[in-house]
């Protein structure tokens, strides 16, 4: 194209300013019309009349009319009359109609430095975690009224519902499981022989595959791998739920929202947590079985004698007596952030996000609580 | 992207802006339409009726390119929309709004920006000039400045149809859908909404194809009407011609009972 095309010249003609205005001004060409319009106004040209001669316009849409609505009232609040004149009549409805908008100032918008920004959103997050606090601390209540009001009548309780939950949280999370859990076997136990071997420990990889897999990482891994796969299922799913009323309609016919639909996936992780755990757990023995097989030169009778001496009951039953409580802070925090989701879609990310986040974090304080207790109690 | 039309009067109705021919679109191995003609012309308010599920945002949602159509052909501007490549099909959609029945406002952005979105992505233009707009936008739609600020959450039913309507005329197309423009609003507002599309129309010489079940907005703006039944176009034209038809449906539809209050004299 090369030249930009001129879309508006002024000219003083005596006490007269014309403006005269040519080609298309039309959304498409806004973009150049308005430094052009901008340029004009800023020479500030002082007349007894002002006159916008449009009638070499061809075409005009609400952002050219809009823009000669600019020109004109640039002058009208001066007091000087300004006029368009020439335009096709069956623009005028459109010129009627914008020259009626935009007549209030816009508002100016606050703005906050950037520092007073960063406190405001320290404080406010400071002050919501207490919120946060106090929202899960409510409903915990919430759930055990709804939970022993079902105790006192069992036949209300929705046993389809938890075995459906049982399939989707529990069964269908398997395979992952199984294949997580066995490459970190494998990956503990190829560590401990690669930094056993310099000291000629290697045997005491064994325990340490063993106690570390039984009692820690197993119930850990699965507690994250269930919060971010299982957790996050359930704030989108009652997230969406809430923003399309549909807990609304349940609470309207009278049933608790709760009862209905938490229960029953609490207890469903609940059931479905040390069963995986103990699969997931199972399942890092072998890999590390397998590694220390293949790689170490162990043979697997040797490696099963071992594990007999290294390991005792209450190492398998400290990392299964975990499991169910880790589920349940991980479906208590999935499902608070659910049923705070609110209108938007950007709400239901947040809060989706937030329950991934919270519930690892209380997994990994909670495992650190049992620590300390099972040592007090030399488990 | 023109604008506003050399007339609105029926004379110059004679230009098909969409044109619809033998089209064919099923689900499954159900057939919702079949062989079903329709011409949308410049400048007119088509209004568009059938029973529920007779597959009404089925043929809106197949000439915007949403659904895909098994047989037939659709011309938009007299160009055959499978011939179009991408960047064509590109400036055809930029030429159309859409109002969609809930509104299918961005939840996360303000009503402002919602209406800033089309003009942000489409135009350069600097932030002042799209303030402006947005404002002038809204106010066409008759609502008030300061909703501008809120989010879509925050709005009532009404409000989230015309901020909706305003989305949709934000880069002044030449066509605009809506689908159910009126529903679940109160006879009043329906009645504005009613107006409001007449006004626009008329303003910047839009092309309107219009899917309702309100009788009022019918009989009020609508230059045509076209009824579907059985995946077909069983009769288009004023709606004065569609009440003296003889078809079951048609009958059935216009003097029911709940038609009766406003047509029912007319028999």
């Amino acid at each position: 194209m090369g030249v930009e095309p001129v879309y508006l010249q002024s000219e003083l003609q005596g006490k007269k300013l014309v403006l005269s205005a040519q080609g298309d001004w039309v959304s498409a060409h806004a973009s150049e019309i308005e430094p052009q319009v901008e340029s004009i106004l800023k020479k500030r040209q002082q007349a007894e009349r002002v006159e916008i001669d449009a009638s070499a316009v061809k075409r005009i849409d609400t952002i050219g009319a809009w823009l000669f609505e600019r020109l004109k009232r640039n002058w009208d609040k001066d007091g000087t009359k300004a006029a368009i004149v020439g335009l096709s009549p069956r623009y005028k409805v459109l010129l009627d109609e914008v020259a009626a908008s935009n007549r209030e100032p816009p508002k100016p918008q606050r703005r906050e430095t950037p520092l007073a920004d960063t406190l405001a959103y320290i404080g406010q997050s400071a002050a919501e975690s207490w919120v946060d606090l106090k929202a899960l601390v409510q409903f915990l209540g919430h759930v055990m009224v709804a939970a022993g009001r079902v105790a006192v009548r069992p036949w209300t309780f929705r046993f389809t519902s938890v075995v459906n939950q049982i399939d989707r949280v529990g069964f269908r999370a398997v395979p992952i499981i199984v294949l997580i859990m066995f490459l970190i076997g494998a990956i503990l136990a190829q560590q401990g022989i690669f930094h056993f071997r310099r000291f000629g420990a290697d045997t005491y990889v064994v325990d340490m595959v063993g106690i570390l897999v039984l009692r820690e990482v197993g119930v850990l891994i699965v507690s994250i791998m269930i919060a971010g796969r299982s957790g996050s299922a359930y704030t989108a799913e009652l997230g969406s739920m809430k923003m399309r009323e549909e807990i609304d309609a349940l609470r309207v016919m009278g049933f608790d929202p709760v009862e209905v639909l938490i229960l029953p996936r609490l207890l469903a992780l609940i059931i479905a947590m040390p069963l995986l755990t103990f699969i997931g757990s199972m399942s890092g023995l072998f890999g590390g079985g397998l590694v220390t097989w293949l790689y170490g030169g162990m043979p697997p009778e040797v490696f099963i004698e071992r594990l007999r001496d290294a390991i005792s009951r209450s190492t398998f039953e400290v990392g299964m007596i975990k499991a169910p409580f880790m589920a349940f802070v991980i479906g208590l925090i999935a499902c608070v952030e659910g049923l705070r989701v609110a209108g938007s879609a950007e709400s239901l990310g947040e809060h989706t996000t937030a329950s991934v986040v919270k519930a690892i974090f209380l997994v990994i304080v909670l495992d650190g609580l049992f620590a300390i207790f099972f040592a007090g109690i030399d488990m | 992207m023109a604008l506003v039309q050399e007339t609105s009067r029926p004379a110059s109705r004679q230009e098909n802006v969409i044109s619809v021919r033998n089209l064919r679109v099923g689900f499954g191995d159900r057939d919702v339409l079949k062989d079903l003609d329709l011409d949308l012309k410049r400048g007119e308010i088509l209004g568009f009726v059938g029973a529920s599920g007779s597959g009404k945002s089925v043929l809106a949602r197949t000439i915007l390119g949403l659904l895909p159509k098994r047989a037939g052909t659709i011309e938009a501007f007299g160009r055959d929309v499978d011939k179009m490549n991408e960047e064509e099909r590109q400036a055809v959609e930029r030429r159309w709004g859409v109002l969609f029945q809930g509104g299918a406002l961005f939840s996360s952005l303000t009503v402002r920006q919602n209406i800033q979105f089309p003009l942000r992505e489409n135009l350069h233009l600097s932030q002042r000039l799209m303030d402006e707009i947005a404002l002038a936008k809204l106010e066409m739609v008759g609502l008030e400045a300061a909703v501008g600020e809120r989010l879509p959450s925050e709005l009532s039913g009404g409000m989230v149809k015309r901020a909706a309507l305003a989305r949709s005329l934000a880069l002044d197309p030449e066509i605009v859908f809506l689908d159910e423009p009126t529903s679940g609003l109160d006879p009043i507002s329906a009645g504005d909404f009613d107006d409001l599309i007449k006004a626009l129309q008329e303003t910047l010489g839009l092309t309107v194809f219009m899917v309702t079940h309100d009788l009022d907005s019918l009989h009020t703006v609508c230059d045509r009407v076209a009824a579907l039944s059985g995946g077909k176009v069983i009769a288009v034209g004023p709606i004065d011609s569609l009440l003296e038809s003889k078809d079951p449906w048609l009958q059935a539809y216009f003097h029911g009972k709940r038609a009766h209050s406003r047509f029912g004299k007319k028999k």
